[in-house]
């Protein structure tokens, strides 16, 4: 077992990665997740980690707008994308987003913990689908995890983000 | 005139730097601190020969590797067995576990080494480098090899059994046996767990400079980790300090401390003078933290021809899994709240909790309860079924009446005082449900489904929870010189949006604005006495002590006001944070100045503190601090209820059961709840929408499957059924009923736990009710329950074979 081979330092790359309209170089081993290349080499610790193995949701990010499990993805391979987290769903002004307004407005997280995830879902979400049915909000979050809120309030939220990004909110 | 927060649906004050991703749970914290991570045992039941950590030790970036042995030398506790924090007289055979294993291993995923290194990779690649040596031993899985205690967990528990306890009120066994009608029945729950989407984490710091511990926890308590930490390292309680940042969720299973990590990294930290973090990994949540839930049960019940319970003896088996450091909390609970809104006229309970080779078990949402439910509700339908009458009219006709409280039950309850209930008014309760459900119009639409080929039934379940209870909580409300109002509460916050409720209730008492009050929980440093967050007790017992030292604070505040304003103290009043002489326009004082004028100062450095020092306020024939008062416009005080509240409620079910796949489908979900007056009815709404989530979970879909060797094979969110949004009904219909608790100022009761406590009972009603259609006579009798479970059930019942 004890390969010298094994205590060698890692190799290295160099990765650059454009999240949330900033440029960041970082320097990772081939195995680094981006989930955790995002929260300890970016300081974006608003993506979470609930399970570690794509079931969950919570740490969905946008990649080049589509919804992605960072937990599923080696940062080396984010080069080149770009990538949405929560920190990056807030209005130029400063204020919320729609999808974060929405949940505000509709009761929709308790803990907090899974939100980021279900975030950046339905701003993919929404801005495929503007004007979703109950029936297609429901199937929009279908995929993610919530154990605080029972989901009734997520998928109103679903629908009243839908309206606020309808009104250019 | 101020407007009222209390009982109004104010929007959370935790939302904003939540959406924006500005949480900060543990894992975000102490960025660049050292990462430690476990190795743990792979065997259910094994004796640990040998340890060889040799490998480990010129690793690239580790810093640490512990087993027991090392702990020895480290001093404190650490030699011994973390700490039993329930004890009861009936624990005759409590052990627990070490931070980490002694020469045996009890659970797969028990503590065996440790490691701390750059990042949780390098530690986990340590981890695997470890080798260990073990003799396998015969594993104890499930109640039914327990009893049988061919083996056994721990050699000096003779047959498994680490309590027994009975309590009994009359004669059950006389009574049964000369009722009219008798029945019995067996009925089990499986395991299940809180599994919180956030697992424990925990962060620690010595600051060498001032001799102090530094530790934030993903914990339900601070002052339980903070005392259990200190003794464990054998420091002073004033040498440590615990924070609770935002919690991704407990239910229960953060109630537990102090985990080995919380232990480990704090003497890491210290050992290595550097920042450490644990964060659990979602595997080892499953196989390291606690599971519940897991009972069997058998009743003995007779009855007269209304189907009133005229002796009613229940015995039980619980499965603690291998160790018990959190007591007989869950059986005990089972034990006292199985009577829900019924008055047996004998009752007796007895039950043995049981070690197996599992995973441990500490309180999930419900603690005990949904069991106890369970069995009284299913009793309930057998007795309807049994006299052929309605099984509403059944639980009517033993509900406690509106005018029988308080209601002494004659029995102990979990915090070991009296089962009294306080209040509440049942039938008109279960009247809400029936108009909220349509039950008088069921059977049209039962009708109208099997012209449609379509198989539904409804189920109802009550309960009633003991919630709020003690010892204490406290409060610290402090007015600044700004006039903005800083709270703390020692308990902690996992999602229930404290810092809304107990601002509302600031705002009213203190006569302040809501923007203007800020909460803080979990925080030693602000509160250090406090007990924690479970048994629903947060709005009942913080929210009455911030009540009661926001009163404290606002009659020091018209004292002073009156003085310095030259009226009676029953001129004023406080509104939006200004305090009035009532009809007198302009004659006002700012609660800022106020706050100035309680703290004389020598010393100037703000515009505020100018106008504060001794040579502008006060009397220079008196001492600037007045006899019998503090500086400062403060106020603490603390909430000790005599007992518990009892909060109650009432679901139904309308389900659909497939005749051919057997899959259940929910049509209709309904919920009457009365936990007193409500703070914040969307944040109460929203506890009873998650509650009735993990409800459906735990009746249709959650459960801990393990194999005969003690393996948890469904140790993921893969296998492990958690409901998403599409297995939830689409919408719960709630009304609620305020039946004022007397117990404390504000009137309130929990309603944390509400959601989940009737769920495998109003299930397996339902789809009793549904499956009967096509099967008349079949019984559910175990939850949960899956389709293919159904489906076998079906065929048991028509090959005879199922037990009624």
């Amino acid at each position: 077992m004890t390969e010298p081979a094994q205590q060698r330092a890692e190799e290295q790359h160099e990765v650059r990665l454009e999240v949330n309209g900033a440029s960041y170089d970082v320097t990772v081993p081939a195995r680094r997740l981006l989930s955790d290349a995002l929260r300890h080499d970016l300081g974006l610790t608003g993506t979470h980690v609930g399970c570690e193995h794509g079931v969950c949701g919570a740490c969905t990010v946008l990649v080049d707008g589509a919804p992605v499990r960072s937990c599923l993805m080696l940062a080396v391979s984010a080069q080149g994308s770009r990538i949405t987290t929560v920190e990056g769903l807030t209005r130029d002004d400063g204020g919320l987003g729609p999808v974060q307004q929405a949940f505000r407005d509709c009761h929709g997280l308790q803990c907090g913990f899974c939100t980021p995830g279900f975030l950046t879902t339905i701003t993919a979400g929404i801005a495929a689908n503007p004007d979703p049915t109950r029936a297609e909000a429901q199937e929009m979050v279908a995929g993610n995890l919530c154990r605080c809120t029972g989901y009734q309030n997520i998928v109103a939220a679903v629908q009243r983000a839908a309206e606020l990004a309808g009104d250019g909110t | 005139m101020n407007t009222r927060m209390f009982g109004e649906k104010v929007a959370r004050v935790e939302d904003d730097r939540l959406l924006r991703g500005h949480g900060r749970y543990v894992d975000d914290l102490a960025a660049g601190a050292l990462h430690a991570a476990v190795l743990r045992s792979p065997h259910a039941h094994a004796r640990i020969k040998d340890i060889d950590v040799t490998d480990v030790l010129d690793c690239a970036g580790v810093h640490a590797v512990w087993t027991s042995e090392d702990l020895d030398e480290l001093g404190g506790s650490l030699a011994g067995p973390l700490p039993l924090l329930i004890p009861h007289p009936a624990l005759t055979h409590g052990r627990t576990q070490h931070a980490l294993a002694r020469g045996e291993v009890n659970y797969a995923g028990e503590a065996i080494a440790f490691v701390v290194a750059d990042d949780r990779y390098l530690a986990e690649d340590a981890v695997a480098r470890i080798r260990v040596d073990y003799e396998p031993l015969p594993p104890v899985v499930g109640i039914e090899a327990a009893r049988a205690a061919e083996h056994v967990v721990h050699p000096d528990v003779p047959g498994n059994v680490g309590a027994r306890l009975e309590q009994a009120n009359g004669d059950a066994a006389a009574a049964i046996a000369k009722a009219p009608h008798r029945l019995s029945l067996d009925l089990t729950i499986e395991r299940s767990a809180s599994t919180p989407m956030e697992g424990r984490g925990v962060v620690a710091q010595w600051n060498a400079d001032l001799g102090r511990l530094l530790l934030w926890s993903s914990t339900q308590t601070s002052t339980g980790v903070r005392a259990a930490v200190a003794a464990q390292l054998g420091l002073d309680l004033r040498q440590v300090d615990v924070m609770t940042p935002d919690v991704g969720g407990g239910f229960g299973v953060k109630i537990n401390h102090p985990w080995p990590e919380e232990v480990l990294v704090a003497l890491a930290a210290r050992s290595l003078g550097r920042p450490v973090k644990f964060t659990e990994d979602r595997r080892e949540h499953f196989i390291s933290s606690a599971h519940e839930r897991g009972q069997v049960h058998h009743v003995e019940v007779g009855f007269d021809d209304d189907g009133r319970l005229l002796g009613l003896d229940v015995t039980f088996w619980h499965d603690h899994g291998a160790y018990t450091p959190y007591g007989l909390i869950v059986p005990i609970i089972t034990s006292t709240q199985l009577l829900g809104p019924y008055k047996p006229q004998a009752y007796r309970v007895a039950f043995e909790s049981l070690y197996t080779n599992t995973v441990m078990v500490t309180p999930y949402r419900g603690a005990g309860r949904p069991q106890g439910c369970f069995v009284m509700e299913r009793t309930m339908d057998a007795i309807a079924d049994a006299l052929g009458k309605d099984r509403l009219e059944v639980r009517s006709a033993n509900f406690i009446q509106p005018d029988e409280f308080p209601y002494d039950h004659g029995l102990v309850f979990q915090d070991g005082r009296e089962l009294e209930y306080d209040s509440g008014d049942y039938p008109a309760l279960l009247e809400k449900l029936r108009k909220l459900v349509g039950w008088d119009d069921f059977e049209q639409l039962r009708a109208e489904k099997a012209a449609e080929g379509k198989r539904v039934g409804i189920g109802v379940a009550c309960y009633v929870e003991g919630t709020g209870v003690g010892p204490y909580e406290g409060a610290h409300v402090h007015v600044e010189t700004s006039g903005k109002v800083k709270v703390a509460t020692g308990l902690t916050s996992q999602g229930q949006g404290h810092q809304t409720a107990f601002a509302q209730i600031v705002a009213d008492e203190l006569g302040v604005r809501f923007e203007d009050v800020e909460i803080t929980t979990g925080d030693t440093r602000r509160m250090p006495y406090a007990v924690g967050t479970f048994a629903s007790r947060a709005a009942v017992m913080s929210g009455s002590a911030i009540h009661k030292a926001a009163k404290r604070t606002r009659e020091k505040a018209l004292r002073i006001a009156a003085e310095a304003l030259e009226v009676d103290v029953t001129d004023l009043d406080i509104v939006d944070g200004v305090v009035e002489v009532k009809g007198v326009p302009g004659s006002t004082i700012d609660l800022g100045t106020v706050a100035v004028l309680a703290n004389p100062l020598r010393y100037a450095f703000d515009e505020a503190s100018r106008a504060a020092t001794q040579f502008t306020v006060g009397d220079p024939g008196k001492p600037p601090v007045a006899e019998g008062e503090q500086p400062g416009l403060e106020g603490t005080d603390f909430h000790s209820p005599e007992r518990s509240t009892f909060a109650s409620g009432m679901h139904a079910v309308v389900v659909e059961t497939d005749p051919e796949t057997a899959e259940i489908k929910i049509l209709k979900y309904a919920v009457v709840h009365d936990c007193g007056r409500l703070i914040n009815p969307m944040i109460v709404e929203g506890q009873i929408h998650g509650g009735v989530a993990q409800g459906v979970g735990g009746a249709l879909y959650e459960r801990m499957v393990y194999d005969d060797a003690g393996q948890l094979l469904n140790a993921s969110f893969m296998d492990f059924l958690m409901p998403y949004v599409t297995e939830v009904p689409d919408r719960i219909d709630i009304d609620h009923q305020e039946t004022p608790s007397p117990l404390n100022p504000l009137g309130i009761k929990g309603a944390g736990e509400a959601g989940v406590i009737p769920s495998a009972a109003v299930f397996a009603a339902a789809i009793e009710d549904a499956e009967r259609i096509d099967h008349p006579g079949l019984t559910i009798r175990a939850m949960p329950i899956s389709p293919s479970e159904l489906f076998a059930l079906r065929q048991a019942h028509e090959a005879g074979k199922d037990t009624p």
